[in-house]
């Protein structure tokens, strides 16, 4: 048995490792412990054929504030962009395919109208996603048992969406609780347009285009903007170099990161989390237990239900966590030609998404746990930015893919895999001809490989659904939505907790804020 | 699989019987009846003086059928029971009764009940209210099945001083030496009789539990046999008096339940609720452990108060006020006459720090007698203990009358 140190965090992902760089800074002795051979959780970078390496989990950084970059000088310890801001390009069949940049909607046939409404309605939502990332940097308010900082968090979170304006405030009250497809759909005259827009706002979730809830992850995702970020960026080396420079990060600071060292369980003793126990036997103790897992495997798994209160349990047992997105990992012998996009923009962001309807129906085999027979796709090209991630003149694809439910019917057996695949690669051909042939070795993950690799249950990228219930003083249950579960010294720093997931890293600095705080005032 | 009671779509009427119905019915001169949890259950079959005293002077039978009833049993029984009470249930041993409270995550009073050890790994839950999702939820990770067996099961509660002559004049050899909280299966035709000696009146009294088929047959012998010992069916309303002079509460109506309040701050915890002695915090995790830990550290808000009120108008509903008799300090969640007892008991629920024991309050009073209402200011005193406990409530062997 050790005690060497103050705090304890299980999983060294992307918040477990800013948590523990903002705690090492203020004096805490921390130690992060990872059950795989690298930091970084599901940002990472993994050689998936040999030669051919991919970021296999989250491919783009997007949302992870440029402000906590600095603070934490990420620059000094490793972190260079291959790319900045890309754009997305929304593939047509026939070519005709559409560009969006920032607030610049270009296609060769796109109106003047639905130009100017797209710039519209992208400072528009740039607005209201600024109220929300405000709110995202602060613990959420508590409703029950308020202090004077839940009421102050209130009261900013009021007197920001008061100060967009009468109108503005108006509209995102109207449009916060509707579905994608009917606000797209009332915007935008352009097909193209409006499916490129309502797939952003699906991504990542179990949800379809006509889904109350969607507006509201549309307005999350671009809380990117407000981050700092004019569009997805790829660091050199995937994003596995992003969280060596987060560990490096937080290494400089003091904390100490031990890998292939995971948890099988927390200890609770009277209520008070004491330490963990190692998947090796060891026992570690800590007066502060912080999990960077989802709530589900953090409560369930590794401290048990039978600790824990029933009504707590059965909310916990509430959150929705169905993961529904697959990557697609393809080892390429050429780069793949796209007929009709200017050769300069392959290396955006591209997204393979037919029409609203199209996208409505890929989703609707979902409920009866069937994959899309025509999916949707964002994908990239890293290696036309960063060619060391595969041989000279060779490239990879990176593929997020929906729909894809990690709960099957008949399970992902290797004949579901094929023929998901092989639907994807169908969809594929459609815009990039001949690419079958260049395709030398491929990779397919779906959800439940997804929860093995990174140990989140469901498969689900963001520990549990966006949507207005399970944000904010919902997430991840209500009230215990800052940071500090109902055993005495347990915390958690992870995408389940607020704000939420994505690369995004706020819950764990809020969380390490909180406990440095709840410190301060004892 | 619930087994639970239905009816035809056809049949227009919206309330159960219970299996001794026919019986209780033939019996029921005022034909006075009430819903308990959807039963069709007497409140009165005569004068309320006769049953009340049938209780305390003789053998009162009263039908306990529509009592919620959940069968829990697996591996994990034990271990999710705990979980569920406040209480360290593992010192229920088997072949006993314990009473005991469940709370919600607030340490709020869900509901009270009863808890027989019937067998290895088997038990019965007798509550007020349903609270089957309650249960199923605190069974998330425990290897346990919980089936509502409140149709399946019937049963009569048997109180009074005759009551063991009774039974042993029905057959029950043995019987008097059955402990209080004990429980012991005796043949019954084809069957058998599950009896315990629990009972909701504060005398010496048993519960006899067995299947709907045998209920009939049941009835019958009890009936021939207490007929000497002047046996007798009651209802609900002279029960209730025989439990607030004996001090029992009862859900929904000294406390609310806390699944089924919508106010914040009208439940209550077991603290306030007088029932310290059931909450074990050395036993481990139970549901609300820590919100109740968080209150015997802070402080409770109410205390619940057995109140010996002046005169003889029960202060049902009353207002308790303060010894300045200014300030309104509480309310009266139960009052009654008792006949045997000779007083005027209450039952209140205080804002804290008054009632401690022995403190004089005031109970105001509203009576009318032909259509003139009246208000009185009684005295009312708190009192540690309840105003009826006979010795031979707890003797074993049980005294033979």
């Amino acid at each position: 048995m050790t005690d060497t140190h103050d705090v304890i965090i299980i999983g060294a992902g992307h918040n477990g490792l800013v948590c523990a760089a903002t705690l090492a800074k203020a004096g805490r002795r921390v130690v992060v412990l990872e059950r795989a051979d690298r930091p970084g959780g599901a940002a990472r970078t993994r050689t998936f054929a040999p030669g051919y390496s991919v970021s296999s989990g989250a491919h783009f950084l997007n949302q992870f504030p440029v402000s906590l970059i600095e603070e934490l000088q990420l620059a000094k310890h490793g972190l260079r962009f291959a790319a900045k801001g890309l754009a997305t390009v929304a593939l047509q069949a026939d070519g005709r395919h559409l560009r969006l940049d920032g607030a610049k909607a270009a296609a060769t046939d796109l109106g003047a109208v639905d130009q100017q409404a797209f710039a519209e309605f992208h400072a528009e939502i740039a607005s209201y996603a600024a109220v929300l990332a405000g709110a995202f940097g602060r613990r959420p308010p508590r409703l029950v048992d308020s202090d004077w900082r839940d009421r102050l968090g209130l009261l900013k979170l009021g007197w920001d969406i008061r100060t967009l304006g009468r109108d503005r405030m108006r509209e995102v009250l109207r449009i916060g609780l509707m579905n994608i497809h009917d606000l797209a759909s009332e915007r935008f005259e352009d097909a193209r347009l409006r499916s490129a827009v309502a797939f952003d706002a699906v991504l990542g979730t179990s949800m379809g285009p006509r889904a109350p809830n969607t507006v509201m992850s549309y307005l999350y995702r671009r809380t990117a903007d407000a981050f700092g970020h004019a569009g997805p960026s790829i660091p050199v080396g995937g994003m596995g170099a992003f969280a060596d420079a987060l560990a490096a990060a937080a290494t400089a600071r003091g904390a100490e990161i031990r890998l292939q060292a995971g948890v099988a369980s927390i200890v609770v003793h009277e209520g008070r989390a004491t330490g963990v126990v190692l998947d090796s036997g060891e026992v570690l103790n800590a007066s502060t237990v912080i999990s960077n897992a989802d709530p589900r495997t953090t409560l369930k798994g590794l401290v048990g239900y039978r600790e824990l209160d029933a009504g707590f349990v059965r909310r916990v047992e509430g959150i929705r966590m169905r993961g529904m997105a697959a990557k697609l990992h393809l080892a390429l012998d050429a780069l793949p030609s796209i007929p009709g996009l200017d050769a300069a923009n392959a290396g955006d962001r591209l997204v393979l998404c037919p029409s609203l309807e199209g996208l409505d129906e890929a989703m609707n085999p979902s409920k009866y746990r069937q994959f899309s027979a025509e999916p949707v796709i964002e994908l990239c090209i890293p290696t036309l930015h960063d060619p060391s991630l595969a041989p000279p003149g060779k490239h990879v694809i990176s593929a997020v893919v929906q729909y894809a439910p990690v709960d099957l019917e008949g399970g992902w057996t290797a004949a579901a895999r094929a023929e998901f695949e092989a639907r994807i690669m169908a969809r594929l051909e459609t815009v990039m001809p001949g690419i079958g042939s260049l395709v030398s070795s491929s990779e397919l993950c779906v959800a439940p490989d997804i929860q093995s690799e990174f140990g989140i249950h469901g498969g689900h990228w963001h520990h549990g659904e966006i949507s207005v219930d399970q944000l904010l003083m919902m997430r991840p249950v209500v009230l215990f939505s800052q940071y500090a579960m109902p055993i005495d010294g347990l915390w958690l720093c992870g995408a389940g907790a607020h704000p939420g997931g994505g690369v995004m890293g706020l819950a764990g600095r809020n969380c390490a804020q909180e406990i440095i705080r709840k410190r301060a005032s004892a | 699989m619930n087994t639970l009671a239905t009816r035809p779509a056809h049949d227009p009427r919206a309330m159960l019987e219970t299996p001794f119905h026919p019986r209780i019915a033939a019996a029921n001169g005022l034909q006075s009846w009430y819903n308990w949890k959807g039963y069709v259950s007497a409140e009165r079959l005569d004068q309320i003086e006769f049953e009340y005293f049938a209780i305390r002077n003789a053998t009162a039978v009263f039908d306990i059928s529509p009592m919620t009833k959940y069968r829990i049993e697996g591996p994990d029984s034990e271990a999710f029971l705990n979980r569920l009470f406040t209480r360290d249930v593992r010192k229920i041993r088997e072949g006993r009764v314990g009473y005991g409270v469940w709370c919600d995550d607030a340490g709020q009073v869900q509901d009270d009940g009863t808890l027989f050890h019937t067998g290895p790994d088997l038990w019965r839950l007798c509550s007020q209210e349903r609270c089957l999702d309650w249960l199923h939820w605190s069974a998330l990770g425990y290897d346990v099945r919980i089936t509502d067996e409140t149709a399946s099961v019937a049963a009569l509660a048997v109180q009074g001083p005759t009551s063991c002559s009774t039974l042993r004049a029905m057959g029950l050899s043995g019987i008097e030496t059955l402990k209080p909280f004990e429980l012991r299966s005796f043949p019954f035709h084809d069957g058998e009789l599950m009896v315990s000696r629990t009972g909701f009146t504060g005398d010496l009294g048993y519960e006899i539990w067995t299947s709907t088929a045998l209920a009939l047959p049941l009835w019958d012998a009890l009936f021939a046999a207490g007929e000497h010992f002047l046996i007798k069916p009651i209802g609900s309303a002279a029960l209730n008096i025989a439990r607030i002079e004996a001090g029992f509460i009862m859900a929904g109506a000294d406390f609310v339940p806390a699944e089924q309040g919508v106010r914040h701050g009208r439940s209550r915890s077991p603290f306030e609720l007088g029932l310290d002695w059931l909450v074990d915090f050395d036993k481990g995790q139970f549901t609300g452990r820590r919100a109740l830990l968080a209150e015997r550290a802070s402080g409770s808000r109410y205390r619940f108060v057995k109140l010996d009120v002046e005169g003889n108008k029960p202060a049902t509903n009353s207002f308790i006020f303060g010894a300045g008799q200014r300030k309104v300090v509480g309310t009266v969640t139960s009052a009654v006459w008792c006949p045997t007892a000779k007083s005027n008991v209450a039952m209140a629920s205080l804002d804290m720090p008054y009632g401690r024991p022995g403190e004089e309050l005031w109970a105001e009073i509203y009576y009318m007698r032909e259509l003139k209402w009246t208000r009185v200011m009684a005295r009312a005193k708190v009192m540690e203990t309840p105003v009826f406990d006979p010795p031979r409530r707890r003797q074993t062997p049980a005294p033979r009358f």
